[in-house]
């Protein structure tokens, strides 16, 4: 029980941040129907920059409080990776915006992969430890221990999340976005700036990004320029399980898949452990016995679950949980 | 002199040429010769994922996963690792039929997707053969995870070692030089096989559903087994070359089979042109030899101007072919030697 109650709040925990990540993934997707590739790498830089900044102020010894110094972080990082996702938008993406669905794809994997190289000569190719100034203090809930890093994570996503969604569905600027994605000819008619509108959901999208990136820096305090790539493919996974194009979908899948990987990593080593189960057992008598273990699947195949997840619900359900029926046209 | 004469001078200077390349690079440096065969390697690669990408439209981002198939279908069966040592006639062809295997068992439950969810299923799958690849040396070692598989047997063709040097009329004939030569006959092989594929009843049932899947599927094409087929066909070739890369490495490690190497050969398609063998083939050897050349002259240039390496080849490598990418979408979306018919489709203007 203890075991689970930890796997929870831990998956909770990666799942807001994946969360935060999936917003900018279904955002982008739900306006122009594009997979931007390099957005696990906006986070990436998001992480670096504010990294960076975390580092130079600590080595200043100025007297400031650690809560000042991350937020100086996540303030330096936003408007940087705001600044890059304009970039990608305006150089990259609007001058394919007519080609055939393939081109964006491809251009998009290769803004990947230059974001990362670019990243890898200026902060190197070593993973950086982020620094750890917080005061981590643990509390126990239910046998299982829940850190302040972990709760202002959670809260801040939920903060972030519900601010994004009143903007969306309240606000001018919002209905314009929901407009545009909705039909960007007839948005247009309607005096919408379609480019304008696009342009903001690619820069809201990275600013997420940038918090998120702060957020998997501090949780796992490290950073490194490939983080990006396993974590976007995980955010966007959970942006499909919700149903793409869905903002609440992104939420829901987000959390839901870092649950399902924490809980899975947090099991499958008890339950692929070949001496449990009494056929195989007899097979493997001197490796079983004294309570020996003979596990298959341990917990190093995290990473998969996500791709499952990812693979079942585009076989079963590919319009994920909350989306709608979308047309089979590429 | 008939048109056809001239053709066939021609065809005999380039054969000429092609036999007697691995001699002339020998003399240069025998890490030449060896750069050439990776570069077959890769033209082999290309060549399978433009069945995927160029002729059947579908953008397979986890193609690495069918070479690393391969690879390790033949470093398992040939080296001191399960002691098993099979002749590399068996191994390779094996290689190939489970790689085929594998491309058809991802390909069933993935092709009823659109374009853009199958390349990112593809490219989970790609991800997923490398997780298992590192760890599947718990708790029964099949893979030998990151530490890879070593002393992989080399080719052994009739008696005769590919490690030592022979000499065949006073010239003497290296190991890679020897790759070489077995590598240009598969190629020779690979280019006829695609060529005839191209125009054949399946590849113009390909191209149909590039075009458009619902004509097809009206005109009477099975799109399912055709896209199937087009998943296998690829898969086999990357199995292929997996088993040539095992054999002449000597060694094979989850580390080569990332995601960058899938985005490289991707790159190679689309910056020769997709669809196009020869674009395809030109595309690869241009990505293949340009870092190297670079390899050779931007370090030297960085070290005489700064004193030091300020972007190390490695990086200067990725760079080239994220840019590529980037820039043949720009400015040359159909490649630099369009198939002639995807150069209509890639200047069509449709929303």
């Amino acid at each position: 029980m203890e075991i689970f109650v930890q796997q929870v709040i831990n998956g909770l925990t990666a799942g807001s941040v994946y969360a935060l990540v999936a917003l900018g993934y279904t955002m982008v997707y739900g306006i122009i129907q594009l997979i931007n590739f390099a957005h696990g790498e906006v986070v990436m830089i998001g992480g670096m920059v504010a990294l960076t900044v975390i580092t130079t102020l600590v080595g200043m010894g100025l007297p400031l409080p650690p809560i000042v110094l991350v937020l100086a972080g996540i303030l330096a990082a936003i408007p940087i990776c705001m600044a890059l996702g304009y970039l990608l938008e305006r150089a990259a993406y609007r001058p394919l915006r007519h080609a055939p669905r393939l081109a964006p794809l491809i251009t998009a994997i290769g803004m990947s992969m230059v974001l990362q190289q670019v990243a890898l000569l200026i902060w190197g190719r070593d993973p950086k430890a982020f620094p750890q100034i917080m005061e981590n203090k643990s509390f126990i809930i239910a046998g299982a221990s829940i850190t302040s890093v972990q709760i202002a994570i959670i809260l801040m996503s939920v903060l972030i999340m519900a601010t994004l969604t009143w903007f969306v569905y309240r606000t001018r600027f919002g209905i314009a976005i929901r407009a545009t994605a909705e039909n960007v000819n007839v948005a247009a008619l309607m005096g919408v700036d379609a480019n304008r509108t696009i342009a903001a959901t690619f820069v809201i999208g990275a600013g997420l990004a940038a918090v998120a990136g702060v957020m998997y820096g501090t949780y796992y305090g490290i950073t490194h320029y490939t983080m990006g790539f396993m974590l976007g493919l995980k955010a966007f996974s959970a942006a499909v399980l919700g149903g793409i194009g869905n903002l609440a979908g992104a939420m829901l899948g987000g959390i839901l898949l870092g649950l399902v990987e924490a809980l899975g990593a947090g099991y499958i080593g008890e339950f692929t452990d070949l001496c449990r189960w009494p056929l195989v057992d007899g097979l493997l008598v001197e490796r079983c016995a004294n309570g020996g273990h003979v596990v298959l699947f341990g917990s190093n195949y995290q990473d998969v679950f996500a791709f499952m997840v990812l693979i079942l619900v585009l076989v079963f359900r590919p319009s994920g949980l909350l989306g709608e029926r979308v047309s089979e046209r590429a | 002199m008939s048109m056809s004469t001239k053709k066939w001078i021609g065809l005999a200077l380039v054969a000429l040429a092609l036999l007697a390349l691995p001699l002339v690079l020998t003399s240069v440096g025998t890490a030449w010769v060896r750069i050439t065969n990776l570069a077959i390697l890769f033209v082999f690669l290309a060549l399978g994922l433009n069945i995927v990408v160029g002729m059947a439209g579908l953008l397979d981002l986890g193609y690495i996963a069918f070479f690393a198939v391969g690879a390790y279908v033949y470093a398992l069966l040939a080296s001191p690792h399960f002691g098993l040592h099979l002749p590399f006639w068996v191994i390779l062809p094996l290689g190939a039929l489970f790689a085929g295997m594998a491309g058809a068992i991802l390909g069933a439950p993935t092709l009823r997707l659109r374009g853009d969810y199958l390349a990112i299923v593809t490219l989970g799958f790609g991800e997923i053969v490398r997780i298992f690849l590192n760890n599947l040396s718990q708790p029964f070692n099949i893979t030998n995870g990151p530490k890879g598989i070593t002393r992989i047997d080399g080719l052994n063709i009739a008696g005769m070692d590919f490690v030592n040097t022979h000499t065949l009329f006073g010239i003497p004939f290296t190991g890679p030089a020897k790759y070489y030569y077995v590598l240009l006959i598969l190629l020779l092989l690979v280019i006829v096989v695609n060529l005839r594929l191209q125009k054949s009843r399946i590849g113009r049932a390909w191209v149909a559903i590039r075009e458009d899947e619902l004509a097809a599927k009206a005109a009477g094409i099975n799109t399912r087994n055709m896209k199937l087929l087009a998943f296998a066909m690829g898969a086999t070739f990357g199995g292929i070359a997996g088993g040539m890369f095992s054999a002449m490495q000597g060694f094979v490690s989850p580390e080569s089979f990332i995601l960058h190497e899938s985005i490289l050969v991707l790159a190679m398609v689309v910056l020769g042109g997709m669809g196009n063998v020869w674009g395809v083939i030109a595309g690869a050897m241009l990505l293949s030899f340009v870092p190297e050349l670079l390899r050779y002259t931007v370090d030297p240039v960085q070290q005489m101007l700064f004193g030091k390496l300020l972007i190390d080849p490695e990086v200067l490598r990725m760079l080239i072919f994220g840019g590529a990418l980037v820039l043949t979408m720009r400015f040359r979306p159909a490649g630099l030697w369009p198939e002639s018919r995807h150069k209509l489709e890639m200047s069509e203007n449709r929303s």
